[in-house]
């Protein structure tokens, strides 16, 4: 990862609200984060943390209404991506930034063949022909490990299997050579053997290309393997933030410490039940106004019913969201109202 | 010639058959009745799926806004009001309460012997065509638009969808071309399952507007006892929603890969 350099992409204050009967739903809050080249930032957060939904509103590709982004900039390439007219976003789209879905069994249209899809974004981002086109269709199927390219390409996708449907995905998300590819839980739907093939194949393909990755997942063990820093997310906020080392070897949050020890062990006595975090996490009614893991968290303490924590810093790249984390109030102290 | 082709005819020295009111054979009195029937519930059915397929793609892109709202409410009324209502309030407008001369005034009996030989008689036949055609277009355009509203529906909301959209493609290809392909699957089905009862004619709005299409005809000969000529209608009928039944089939399998059989 190299150090130092200007990240390719950088969000700010991004916040996004989802308008529904119910009332408003602010499912990403204040949510900064930057991205260097090269670099494989991985998002892990559990379901409804608002890990796809912030990656979603980047490249604008959450249906509005009902989402709405209400504030931030996302800056990438000299632009901002949340005030851009709609032909250069989808030039940016599938161009510059490749996205990879969860479920490949449903990203895939069923009525056109792969080659047709592969080649779709090639023809309008680099104005190549039909012929030129289908070329580079079956470099890519060969890059993402599909064998027999050339005759895969008429085939459609009810004709592959799910692992070979992700690869596609990710055929198509690297057609045009993208900055930055977002994977949003791309191995999720497929099984262990077949996630880890992929994984594998990301890395390679990561270190041949030179792209930087967001790489959205609810496994820590994938992020372990694979990120060169972690971004923890909780109620649409982000918590926890550091390299990925780090983040394992000190976790600061009470969040993220909670997370780790819910990787169930294999070496080791087999403890009869799993661990668990108690509690809900929060239902996003109103613009969050405390600390969103306050009602599940065990190191609670008398400030947090009063005030917000801000990401306080912990050392060069890692930073928490929580009072145990600010220098500013002592350790002791606030440990000793835990209750 | 149709005699010779079901081995009806009589100089093969076989019984032909022979219509129990005219005496004429039936096949003869089909095929002179037939143009009528294709001209008028062909055309309207024609008609209605060229309205309907973009007011159904419209209605679902802009789900609840005012276009798809007073859609609905259309096609609710089409539906629901019966032809033989929209049928004379038609004629009481456009064939009574329009003067004569206006070029807004519409014959309100169909003219059979009415031949198309010049552009004057050409336009005097799409006179005479317009208030049965708009009165069974309005009825199939319902019906269709709605199908296609709701398959539409269902297609946008699919994953591919976003893929389609994070490739960068313009909403015209998007809508128009993934999401469009995947929703004529269902509706192409029910547009050919419907074409039997163009030949079948329109029983009704044949009656009111005086076409003597098919469908007078199997009303006269069901009112006349004659058996021959029900006979052959009902069992034409039923080979046409076979064969179309069969069509709809194979259409189903070129529109969609996953069921091909090769």
């Amino acid at each position: 990862m190299p150090d130092g350099a200007l990240p390719v992409l950088d969000v700010k204050d991004l916040k996004t609200v989802f308008k529904t009967r119910g009332g408003e739903v602010h499912a990403v809050n204040d949510v900064s984060f930057s991205l260097k080249p090269g670099e494989l930032l991985g998002v892990v957060g559990e379901s409804g943390s608002g890990k796809s939904v912030t990656m979603m509103s980047l490249i604008g590709l959450l249906p509005s209404p009902p989402a709405e982004v209400r504030n931030g900039t996302v800056m990438f390439d000299g632009d901002d991506l949340l005030n851009v007219d709609a032909a250069r976003m989808r030039d940016i789209r599938g161009g510059d930034i490749g996205f990879v879905f969860q479920d490949p069994m449903t990203s895939l249209n069923p009525v056109f063949t792969v080659g047709m899809q592969i080649a779709e974004p090639l023809r309008k981002h680099m104005g190549m022909n039909k012929k030129a086109a289908r070329a580079r269709a079956v470099e890519l199927l060969e890059l993402v490990g599909i064998p027999d390219a050339e005759r895969r390409l008429d085939d459609y996708p009810h004709q592959f299997s799910g692992g070979m449907r992700q690869r596609v995905m990710i055929a198509i998300a690297l057609a045009c050579d993208p900055k930055v590819l977002i994977a949003d839980e791309p191995t999720t739907a497929l099984d262990v053997t077949i996630q880890a093939q992929i994984l594998e194949l990301m890395k390679e393909l990561r270190t041949k290309l030179g792209m930087a990755v967001i790489w959205i997942t609810h496994d820590l063990g994938v992020i372990a393997g694979i990120a060169d820093r972690v971004i923890v997310m909780y109620g649409g906020q982000i918590v926890e933030h550091a390299p990925v080392a780090d983040l394992f070897a000190d976790p600061q949050h009470p969040y993220t410490q909670a997370l780790l020890t819910t990787i169930p062990s294999v070496s080791g006595e087999r403890s009869k039940r799993l661990t668990i975090i108690e509690g809900q996490p929060p239902i996003l009614g109103a613009a969050p106004t405390l600390c969103p893991f306050r009602d599940r968290c065990n190191k609670r303490v008398e400030i947090c019913e009063r005030m917000m924590p801000q990401r306080y810093p912990v050392s060069g790249q890692h930073d928490a969201a929580c009072f145990h984390a600010d220098p500013g109030i002592p350790k002791e102290k606030a440990v000793g109202h835990a209750g | 010639m149709i005699d010779a082709m079901f081995g009806t005819n009589f100089a093969d020295g076989a019984q032909r058959i022979i219509s129990f009111q005219s005496r004429s054979p039936v096949f003869d009195i089909i095929a002179e009745r037939m143009p009528q029937t294709l001209w008028v519930v062909g055309m309207s059915y024609v008609v209605g799926v060229l309205i309907a397929l973009p007011i159904g793609i419209i209605s679902a892109y802009k789900q609840y806004s005012i276009f798809d709202q007073i859609g609905t409410l259309i096609s609710m009324i089409g539906f629901s009001v019966p032809t033989f209502f929209t049928g004379v309030l038609l004629i009481v407008i456009f064939s009574t309460m329009v003067p004569l001369d206006s070029i807004f005034w519409l014959p309100s009996i169909y003219d059979t012997t009415h031949e198309v030989t010049d552009w004057e008689s050409f336009k005097f036949q799409m006179r005479q065509m317009a208030m049965p055609v708009f009165v069974l277009a309005l009825f199939n355009a319902a019906q269709i638009s709605r199908y296609m509203r709701a398959s539409m529906l269902d297609n946008l909301g699919q994953d591919y969808v976003r893929t389609a959209r994070a490739k960068g493609m313009t909403e015209k290809i998007v809508v128009l071309k993934h999401v469009l392909r995947n929703s004529m699957i269902p509706v192409i089905t029910v547009i050919a399952l419907g074409v039997p009862q163009v030949f079948g004619g329109a029983i009704i709005t044949e009656q009111v507007f005086k076409v003597n299409g098919l469908g007078q005809l199997l009303i006269t000969a069901i009112q006349g006892s004659d058996i021959p000529m029900v006979m052959t209608l009902t069992f034409m009928f039923a080979i046409l929603i076979v064969l179309f039944n069969l069509i709809a089939d194979v259409l189903y399998g070129v529109l969609d890969p996953r069921i091909r059989y090769d």
